[in-house]
């Protein structure tokens, strides 16, 4: 994986003596809330319901065991001893304290971690595919384009004060692991038909109050154009995109607005002036870069397992992907297990899957968009010492992409935009389904909850999507079908009127139980859906 | 280029100019007139100083660059961002009179409207100036290329 | 009954207007009447408190309860960890909450 170098080091400790006297001239009293507040959230920290909350940046959710370590100090140190793994590959600390704020960031860059843009209207995080450099589908590994972008909008001069933040994600696979087009700008390394590796340009997808689906503004844009591609597509954001609402500012309501073909024209013309003008870093950058993505050294082993025991098989069966080399696979760690607090993670459990890394996946993990943690390149021969050490450990919850497998956001319990609690109910539907053994009966199925419209927990690609409001003082939840953050990208449609916490777990049961009934052959809930429609389950539901 | 600023806030009186310049990274003398609207200065062919506004179109003036010796950037709020490609803009097309932040300019945008391409800053209320200083100076090196001609980090690391 | 909350500057935890002081505890929030902006404007400016804002109560036989569930939440503590509450021993604090 990546390490900095002298200058990445410096930019990274210069940002925190920058924060340091930030912080210090707003406990002095010299600079407003509202000066601090923007430079505070570009450093990640927020203010919350309880306390201040610090989100830490995992570039494109990679991360070694050292900085895992590094993370579970940070949560006993500085925090209640434990953080939370976000829908953004990135962790966020809810306790701490504003004077705290700069050692930590202090103790980050100790281990090549920054909390710089995980906030605030510009660039944040670039995410990426959680099986990247992995997984048996992809074209490249995509994280050295994710690095080349990280560097580049670090600090960028121009887009630090965007209409509102911005989010960048890069896959190389046709398979969509990272909600792909649901970002500000969705970007695919695919190969052309003169067999050149380029990047195809998804712009203005998003959740939130108005969920869009990215539409294709460029099927190829060649290597050495990639950084200069993506300056012109901000800067035509940055100077048109909409300030006079919060809840228009997105890029997706431009492109909407503009409608994606006045969009390209204009971003194709900012193109041609910067290719002028000459912004591209060296094209020695990139393979400089690439080279620190280099595969470990895999060795040939064993390709199958002993399946005898049961729970072991479920384990693999549930979570494990298959690996671009034979003798390996892909281990996936649940932090979803039953009656849980999905992405939650204790200093402890951290210290593990640290040390489990070292030992069995070249020290190396992955935090993916779904909250969980990945152990990207296990021996087959390793897995059943793996899986026993985290069963043992509290981690090995067999349920990857079933009904437990929920993405929540912290919802009201943490946040202080939420209208309603999520994680009770996740807590709930796990439980419930869990306990009834329905989870294995219905095999894939991806249900998200968010505790506000701004959709963190991603309902709106749910295939049962949840959603928190607010009703006269009242927690009520709306219920969605049909959504999807897959290559088969869709956006949930709202069933119909809310119901009440209790209310809307009996409706997973239901909408769930019309699928049992109705379903044909291997399709998965969502399959169902498309083929029926809306209307069986909203008979089901309000007849 | 000039590393320090050579103009301070008791020497800022630009004559009909509305805002004190606090900071200056040129030699020459500063144009004591006061600015026209984007406007105005596309209709009058004697402007030699504008002022753009956050909703202006700054490629408008890409014509009459050459008989401009003052462009104001207003920044109304500090957190409307558009100045910062409006300079960059202006500098990519050659100008090369003096480029001005005016407005809600704050200390902790220093360092990027100064690689946005201006060259000079006149702020609502007058900013601390060690803290000035400190952050123009913020960044021993940096990421991106700009409109301040720096080596990027990339650059130098392939050199 | 109209109370002041808000966040203490340096710690981020959640504080209730007293009379006199900020406390960590709901109960001890006092009605503020129409005195509300005035302390608060004083307050924020000797940085005795982050962002305050003042919100509806009710004084209840239990103590003082905020009309709105979210300022419930924030006097208590997340409901998804009791052990991390101010009221971690109390089982009944969370049907408070709610």
């Amino acid at each position: 994986m990546y390490a900095y170098d002298k200058y990445d080091q410096a930019m990274v400790d210069a940002r925190v003596e920058e924060f340091r006297d930030q912080a210090r001239r707003r406990l002095e009293g010299t600079l407003s809330e509202e000066q601090f507040k923007p430079l505070r959230l570009m450093n990640g920290l927020y203010l919350q319901l309880h306390a201040y909350m610090l989100r830490v940046a995992i570039p494109y959710g990679t991360l070694n065991s050292r900085q895992m370590i590094a993370l579970a100090d940070i949560a006993d140190k500085y925090d209640r001893g434990y953080g939370h793994f976000t829908t953004r590959q990135n962790i966020q600390y809810n306790w701490i304290k504003l004077e705290d704020a700069a050692d930590i960031l202090a103790d980050l860059s100790r281990v090549e971690m920054h909390a710089i843009q995980t906030s605030g209207n510009c660039i944040r995080n670039i995410s990426s595919d959680h099986f990247a450099g992995a997984a048996h589908d992809e074209l490249v590994d995509p994280r050295p384009y994710a690095e080349l972008l990280r560097q580049w909008s670090s600090f960028h001069p121009e887009f630090t004060y965007l209409p509102r933040k911005f989010k960048i994600c890069v896959i190389a696979s046709e398979k969509d692991r990272a909600a792909m087009r649901l970002h500000d700008i969705g970007i695919q390394i695919v190969r052309n038909d003169n067999g050149e590796i380029g990047a195809r340009f998804y712009v203005g997808g998003g959740m939130g109050r108005t969920p869009m689906i990215a539409p294709m503004i460029r099927s190829f844009v060649a290597l050495d154009q990639l950084v200069t591609y993506a300056e012109a597509c901000l800067r035509v954001y940055n100077r048109y995109g909409r300030r006079d609402n919060k809840y228009k500012a997105r890029i997706k309501i431009l492109v909407h607005e503009l409608g994606a073909e006045e969009y390209t024209r204009q971003v194709e013309e900012e193109f041609a002036h910067l290719l002028d003008v000459g912004v591209e870093p060296p094209r020695a950058e990139l393979e400089r870069i690439k080279e620190f993505f280099a595969d470990p050294a895999f060795e040939d082993g064993p390709k199958t397992l002993d399946r005898s025991d049961p729970d072991f098989a479920l384990w693999v069966d549930r979570n494990t992907h298959r690996h671009k080399h034979d003798s390996y696979v892909s281990a996936v760690i649940s932090l979803k297990p039953v009656g849980g607090i999905p992405g939650d993670a204790s200093g402890d459990q951290m210290r593990v899957m640290a040390q489990l890394a070292e030992q069995y996946s070249f020290d190396e993990m992955r935090i993916t968009h779904t909250q969980n943690v990945v152990l990207p390149h296990v021996r087959i021969a390793d897995l059943h010492a793996l899986w026993t050490a985290l069963d043992q450990a509290g981690l090995g919850a067999p349920n990857l992409d079933t009904i437990e497998d929920m993405i929540a956001c912290p919802g009201l319990d943490y946040c202080s935009l939420a209208n309603a609690r999520s994680i009770p109910l996740a807590q709930r539907i796990s439980e419930r389904f869990g306990a009834s053994g329905k989870t294995a009966k219905l095999g894939e199925l991806k249900l998200k909850i968010s505790g506000c419209i701004n959709a963190c927990g991603h309902h709106h690609a749910g295939h049962i999507g949840i959603l928190g409001v607010d009703r006269k003082g009242v927690e009520n939840y709306q219920l969605s079908l049909g959504g999807s953050e897959a290559e088969d990208v869709s956006l949930a449609k709202i069933t119909g009127p809310g119901f009440t916490e209790n209310g809307v777990i009996e409706a997973v049961e239901t909408v769930t139980d019309v699928y049992l009934q109705r379903r044909e052959g291997e399709e998965r809930f969502l399959d169902t859906y498309r083929r029926i429609g809306m209307e069986p389950f909203k008979e089901a539901l309000y007849d | 280029m000039v590393d320090k600023p050579t103009f301070d806030s008791e020497a800022g009186s630009l004559g009909a100019s509305p805002d004190e310049v606090q900071f200056r990274f040129r030699e020459d003398e500063p144009v004591d007139h006061g600015t026209v609207t984007v406007d105005a200065c596309c209709d009058q062919t004697n402007a030699t100083a504008v002022r753009i506004e956050p909703g202006d179109d700054t490629r408008q003036l890409l014509p009459f660059l050459d008989r401009l010796a003052l462009i104001e950037v207003n920044f109304p709020t500090f957190a409307d961002g558009r100045g910062y490609s409006a300079a960059r803009i202006l500098r990519e097309a050659g100008y090369i009179g003096e480029l001005r932040a005016v407005g809600d300019v704050l200390v902790d945008q220093l360092s990027h409207m100064r690689r946005c391409g201006f060259d000079a800053f006149a702020p609502d209320r007058p900013l601390d100036e060690e803290a000035a200083q400190r952050a123009f100076a913020t960044w021993d090196n940096v990421y991106q290329n700009a409109a301040d001609a720096r080596r990027t980090i990339p650059e130098l690391r392939h050199e | 009954m109209k109370i002041l909350t808000g966040n203490d500057l340096k710690s981020g935890a959640v504080i209730w207007w007293d009379g006199e002081n900020w406390s960590l505890h709901v109960d001890d929030a006092t009605d503020v009447g129409t005195h509300g902006e005035e302390i608060m404007a004083r307050e924020e400016a000797l940085r005795q408190v982050n962002v305050p804002y003042m919100i509806d109560a009710e004084r209840t036989d239990d103590g003082v309860r905020p009309s709105h569930i979210k300022d419930r939440v924030r006097a208590l503590g997340p409901t998804v960890r009791p052990d991390l509450t101010l009221k971690p021993q109390d089982p009944q604090a969370l049907d408070w909450v709610i």
